[in-house]
């Protein structure tokens, strides 16, 4: 497609004709048959396929639930038992739906470590790199959302926290929280707006989707090497059969481990307090959001003191504030990525230090969801609060500092150089290894 | 062509007016159409309408609470002991995270004293608050904490006898909503 000029020849008449008056079955042809993709992609580069699959999963599903589904605060609970209980396969639809939710995020957070450790976000393709973080925060609202429909008490305390975020906006925050609950609290209102939405962005995050893959297919892909495709002939495979059937042998393999969960630890990422119906008077003891917010959660939370002016009782930003600004700056500083990190080498492969703090950054990550599953005390918090500076610092100082100080390993001419080297050496140590196994 | 050009620029025809005219009025009339659309997300006529309630708190005896539900949101009615209300009232006002009173009964900027947070002088040992977390909503827990008042589980803020903030994220003190002893034995919360 990079090259713009199409392969697809009619076969038939009748395709002819529909050639000349609506291109469909040639735009599906430049876009999943002939397409061409670097042929040393690796595994890593499979998650995009998965994530389309999951997203047609959850709408699937999803529609079908919607069917059974009653959102209202007296019968929103009992609806998803009667689901759970009643309904034919419905057990399984919503198994399928709350999980695939889970796995949908497992598989996002693959792609976006992929795409940051092979600087696939750098020149020309910032916009797919921002497209992709729009569909990340539309993700996060998403879920969100379909989290508070079952209405039980993780629901309806999650929708009051998040909720309540947006009242530390100075002035005007109390009105906004107010709009968006429809009422003084989270309530019926609320459920109904909640459930028309999360209906609703599947579709928006489909739309964005076609722009993300619009905006890759001009670009073209980016590999393990980071050096762009030189030589079509020699450095590319056509998408289907090579990399369709890649995907969908991964999407296996992906699927295996998801039904693993779906049959056998069907509510092992949920919490059992959302058993429990809603109870606008008694919060659970211990909140946390689903698994994927931890990180975010984390972050929120670090911030649990004032920022004033010094040896002043002025308060700027009070800690309220404070953490939802943390929060939220915490994804919006994704947007500036290719902006912050401007060495010229794509690749980590070929970035001995940026490997290193990659790694780091990936630690960091994990330990700030782990941190945001425990209790906000003591040590926890000061733990948290070491996490999240670095976690800014990673961004702000430090990709800016490697991409100006350190001194990248030679990459190779080509894709092409770097595939035959791999071969040569492969083949050379085994011309080393066969005379010993003849002896 | 070029003298055409800066002839229109400097003069504006009649037709200019017209195309400024008609986009003014439908970008006006987008913004109006659109404001109804936004407007249906806020409170309805039913919930605005939410009227006042009357709580009997003839049988609390001292160091007993309830909570009532009012808007929605939980209220908490306290009839605290002597000895809270004598700990809560030699507090420092200095000390506190949260120096106003937050009561909607006293009007904005009054000192957050043990006295501006109760239900008044001779009614010391009631205290009557939203029982929403100033963080972000949660539930506090009554009679926990370490200052023998309100502890919140959700992100750890904890609020002394009087519902003040006192440790933890919350930027200010349990609200006090409008509320009133009607008699001797109940109150009207709003």
């Amino acid at each position: 497609m990079s090259g713009g000029h199409s392969q697809y020849k009619p076969s038939s008449g009748l395709m002819k004709w529909l050639d000349a008056r609506l291109p469909l079955p040639r735009l599906v042809y430049d876009s999943f048959v002939a397409y061409p993709v670097p042929r040393n992609l690796n595994n890593w580069y499979t998650f995009g396929a998965i994530l389309s699959a999951i997203l047609v999963l959850q709408i699937v599903t999803g529609v079908v639930l919607a069917m059974h589904y009653v959102a209202s605060t007296d019968l929103a609970f009992n609806s998803i038992e009667h689901i759970m209980r009643d309904v034919n396969y419905g057990w399984l639809m919503r198994r399928l739906h709350a999980n695939g939710a889970s796995f949908f995020f497992v598989a996002v957070y693959i792609h976006m470590f992929r795409s940051m450790y092979y600087g696939s976000y750098k020149e020309p393709r910032e916009v797919l790199w921002i497209l992709g973080v729009i569909l990340f925060i539309l993700m996060i609202a998403t879920a969100f959302m379909g989290y508070v429909l079952p209405w039980g008490q993780m629901s309806f305390w999650a929708a009051t926290v998040i909720t309540g975020l947006f009242s530390a906006i100075p002035f005007i925050g109390e009105t906004i929280q107010l709009w968006l609950l429809g009422g003084f609290a989270v309530d019926n209102a609320t459920l109904n707006r909640f459930f028309s939405l999360h209906y609703l962005l599947p579709f928006i995050i489909a739309g964005v989707v076609v722009l993300h893959v619009w905006a890759l297919h001009v670009s073209g892909q980016t590999n393990p090497t980071g050096v762009e495709v030189k030589n079509m002939r020699k450095e590319t495979v056509p998408f289907t059969p090579y990399a369709t059937i890649k995907d969908l042998f991964a999407l296996m393999v992906f699927l295996l481990v998801m039904a693993w969960f779906v049959f056998y630890l069907p509510d092992f990422l949920g919490h059992p307090d959302n058993y429990i119906p809603a109870d606008p008077l008694k919060t659970p003891a211990h909140i946390v959001p689903e698994w994927y917010f931890l990180p975010f959660y984390a972050i929120l939370r670090a911030v649990d003191f004032n920022i004033g002016i010094p040896f002043t009782e002025v308060v700027l930003i009070d800690s309220k504030l404070g953490g939802v600004i943390a929060m939220f700056a915490s994804l919006i500083v994704l947007l500036f990525l290719p902006w912050l990190d401007t060495s010229k080498v794509r690749s980590g492969n070929y970035r001995p230090m940026f490997r290193q703090f990659f790694l780091i950054f990936v630690v960091v990550c994990i330990g700030l969801g782990w941190l945001g599953s425990k209790p906000a005390e003591g040590g926890y918090v000061i733990a948290a609060q070491v996490l999240t500076a670095w976690y800014f610092l990673h961004f702000l100082v430090i990709l800016p500092w490697l991409s100006r100080y350190e001194t990248p390993k030679p990459i190779p001419a080509s894709i092409a150089d770097a595939v035959l080297a791999d071969e040569s050496s492969a083949s050379s140590a085994d011309k080393k290894t066969a005379p010993q196994a003849a002896e | 062509m070029s003298a055409t050009k800066t002839a229109a620029r400097t003069e504006p025809t009649r037709r200019d007016f017209l195309y400024v005219a008609t986009g003014a009025v439908g970008t006006v009339g987008t913004l109006a159409l659109a404001w109804p659309f936004v407007d249906q997300m806020n409170p309805d006529a039913s919930t605005l309408a939410l009227a006042s309630i009357e709580v009997d708190v003839s049988a609390m005896e001292p160091g007993q609470a309830i909570t009532v539900k009012w808007r929605g949101k939980p209220v908490f009615i306290r009839y605290r002991t002597d000895e809270e209300v004598a700990e809560a009232d030699s507090v420092e006002l200095e000390t506190l995270k949260d120096k106003d009173a937050r009561n909607q009964n006293l009007g904005p900027a009054v000192d957050a004293t043990d006295l501006n947070r109760s239900a008044g002088e001779g009614r010391e040992s009631w205290i009557v608050m939203i029982g929403s977390c100033t963080h972000l909503g949660c539930v506090p827990v009554g009679l926990a904490g370490d200052f023998g008042g309100w502890f919140c589980p959700c992100h750890g803020s904890h609020y002394d006898t009087a519902g003040r903030i006192r440790k933890g994220p919350a930027p200010e003190n349990l609200l006090i909503p409008p509320f009133g002893f009607v008699s001797d034995t109940t109150i009207k919360i709003g």
